[in-house]
């Protein structure tokens, strides 16, 4: 393919296609600097693609401010037809120019946000309202659908949540017992990993395994629900999405998940007694009265009120995701990672009002 | 290559899926600047078939060839120039969900080409444009409807000007305008691109409007191979039956 430029004529010689196009463009950009173009002549050019096309648009654009008049001449009928065909200077000019602006995506994102919120207070409402006519009648929910759930979010969380809990007694007693026992007070270990296990650790080390493993099932089991119109086929057989899906879910979490702290406690309070007793020499006994003796009623009251709390963040957190999502598979993804990520978050944020109310 | 040699040969084309075999004994050969339509009930292996001449299922035996080179013997790299020539229109768009059509249509243009953005993105603009779907330039898949997805798939199958373009059943659930109006345009994309067209439908209007060719299958096998007229003419009972009753 050539270029040349004579006489302010552009003639272009060969193959003009997408192969060619990307060395044209370079020639043409130098050839334009050393003189003027007022005609393209395209006698000699043989085959033309819309990327041809395009380039013959862009040299138009090029020149339209150093000349005023472009004339292409010489096209044979052949190559005329892909030209009128490819040419973007026919197109309207109602197609946008460019993408969402600054200003304009930080106020839709504003909007959203707004949308989301009064949405997510809505749908909590719905929960909770629903969850409480469940308790009387368990009309509009499948039969079983407790105990499947309670299964699902329960007993099968039940070996990752201990297995997690052992490790971190195990190392909260390892790491705090060593300085214990410098100061000659390793006894008080075990007053340490009790109330640190039953007020804090435990209900939070739990709540953050439900929010990753149920919280996410929720999400993706609802979004999937919603992008393969099964929420819809449940309204046109009159039947109430949250009543249907939600609440079963929103009663086991409620009694799985105090369940699943008292686990939680009792394996690391097993992994840390195994420190106590075989590290630093605290007799068995001794252990366990001063794990018990340390708890108050209060204590055991904000734990589990505390880990309730969490669950229905989670599952409310898990179904405004899987509600509100939009498009197919990839909507499904991205409701699931919001869904983990905020719940996370939102355990995090209510652990630490807890602490700062019930010192 | 000669304009009466075929585009596309396939012989003794058989397709399994495990143990069971779903196409068996296609010998069909596909000509330039013609629209071959591929018709028959559903079930009876038309996207399959369309999927092993594609290699996106991996054919059991028989021999596939594009511009004279079999593809079942190419190696990655090979097979890759050949899909650079080829566009495919999916039952369903299959455009990426998570970027906008803008650039659904720029991902083989920059990935096979090195043209400057400038003319990359007037060629999105020309082929959006083409389909009638400016407007939505900017716009997530998500956001549009299944006619308008499936305008936008096209305009990224024709992103590469390709010499071959594969449609699976571009009509189905569009309403008889929008049809009729992606007839139009994939008859003109015949005259004016010179481009083959493969069409895999069994929307009778659609047949009528736009077959140069049909390739009848039934149960896996082929019954018919030929003009639109002949194959009316060929006293076949389940095409007759197709003709007359309009779907399976």
């Amino acid at each position: 393919m050539q270029l040349k430029v004579i006489n302010q004529v552009l003639t272009l010689e060969g193959e003009l296609t997408k192969i060619t196009v990307p060395s044209l463009y370079k020639e043409l950009k130098k050839a334009l600097k050393e003189e003027a173009v007022t005609m393209i002549d395209l006698g000699k050019v043989s085959t033309i693609d819309s990327a041809g096309v395009a380039f013959l648009d862009e040299i138009q654009e090029i020149i339209s401010g150093k000349s005023e008049i472009l004339l292409f001449k010489g096209a044979k009928p052949e190559l005329q037809a892909v030209i009128d065909t490819f040419s973007t200077i026919k197109l309207k000019s109602s197609a946008p120019t460019s993408g969402k602006g600054y200003f304009e995506s930080l106020g839709e994102m504003s909007l959203d946000f707004g949308k989301g919120l009064a949405e997510a207070i809505l749908l909590s409402s719905d929960i909770f309202y629903y969850s409480l006519l469940g308790l009387i009648s368990r009309k509009g929910q499948r039969k079983g659908s407790l105990t499947q759930q309670a299964t699902l979010l329960g007993s099968q969380a039940l070996p990752i949540v201990s297995l997690l809990s052992f490790i971190i007694g195990l190392i909260l007693a390892l790491q705090s017992g060593v300085l214990l026992k410098d100061f000659g007070a390793g006894v008080f270990l075990a007053d340490l990993l009790s109330v640190t296990m039953v007020r804090e650790m435990g209900p939070l080390i739990t709540a953050i395994i439900v929010a990753g493993r149920s919280g996410s099932a929720i999400a993706s089991e609802i979004a999937t629900m919603q992008v393969t119109e099964e929420i819809d086929a449940l309204k046109m057989m009159a039947l109430n999405p949250i009543r249907y899906v939600v609440v079963p879910k929103f009663h086991a979490i409620t009694i799985v998940m105090p369940i699943l702290v008292a686990f939680s406690i009792l394996v690391s309070e097993i992994g840390g007694g195994i420190i106590a007793i075989g590290l630093l020499d605290i007799a068995p006994e001794t252990f366990l009265s001063r794990s018990i003796n340390i708890l108050t009623v209060k204590d055991i009251i904000i734990s589990f009120g505390k880990s309730i709390w969490f669950a229905w963040v989670i599952v409310i957190i898990g179904s405004y995701y899987g509600f509100r999502v939009k498009g197919g598979a990839e909507g499904v993804g991205k409701a699931t990672t919001s869904s983990v990520v905020t719940s996370i978050f939102a355990v995090i944020f209510f652990d630490a009002i807890f602490s700062l109310l019930y010192l | 290559m000669k304009k009466n040699s075929p585009i596309i040969e396939i012989r003794e084309l058989e397709a399994r899926y495990g143990e069971m075999t779903v196409l068996s004994d296609i010998n069909v050969d596909i000509y330039p600047e013609e629209i071959t339509v591929i018709l028959g009930g559903s079930g009876c292996g038309k996207t399959t078939l369309l999927k092993n001449i594609l290699r996106l299922y991996e054919p059991y035996s028989g021999s596939v060839k594009f511009f004279g080179d079999d593809i079942l013997d190419m190696d990655e790299g090979e097979f890759r120039e050949v899909l650079k020539r080829t566009g495919m229109l999916f039952q369903n768009g299959a455009l990426l969900n998570s970027i906008s059509v803008y650039d659904n249509i720029s991902i083989p243009l920059e990935m096979h080409t090195q043209l400057p953005r400038k003319v990359i993105d007037k060629m999105i603009r020309v082929k959006l444009s083409l389909v009638g779907l400016s407007e939505a330039i900017y716009k997530l898949p998500s956001e549009l409807s299944g006619g308008m997805k499936k305008r936008a798939a096209l305009a990224r199958a024709l992103a590469l000007d390709p010499h071959l373009l594969f449609c699976d059943e571009p009509s189905a659930g569009l309403d008889p305008i929008t049809s009729a109006a992606l007839d139009e345009l994939i008859l003109d994309l015949k005259t004016q691109l010179k481009m083959s067209i493969v069409i895999v439908t069994h929307e009778l209007a659609s047949i009528h409007r736009i077959a140069d060719k049909i390739i009848f299958l039934d149960a896996g096998k082929m019954l018919f191979n030929g003009s639109l007229d002949d194959a009316k003419r060929a006293g076949i009972p389940e095409i007759d039956r197709f003709f007359k009753v309009g779907k399976f």
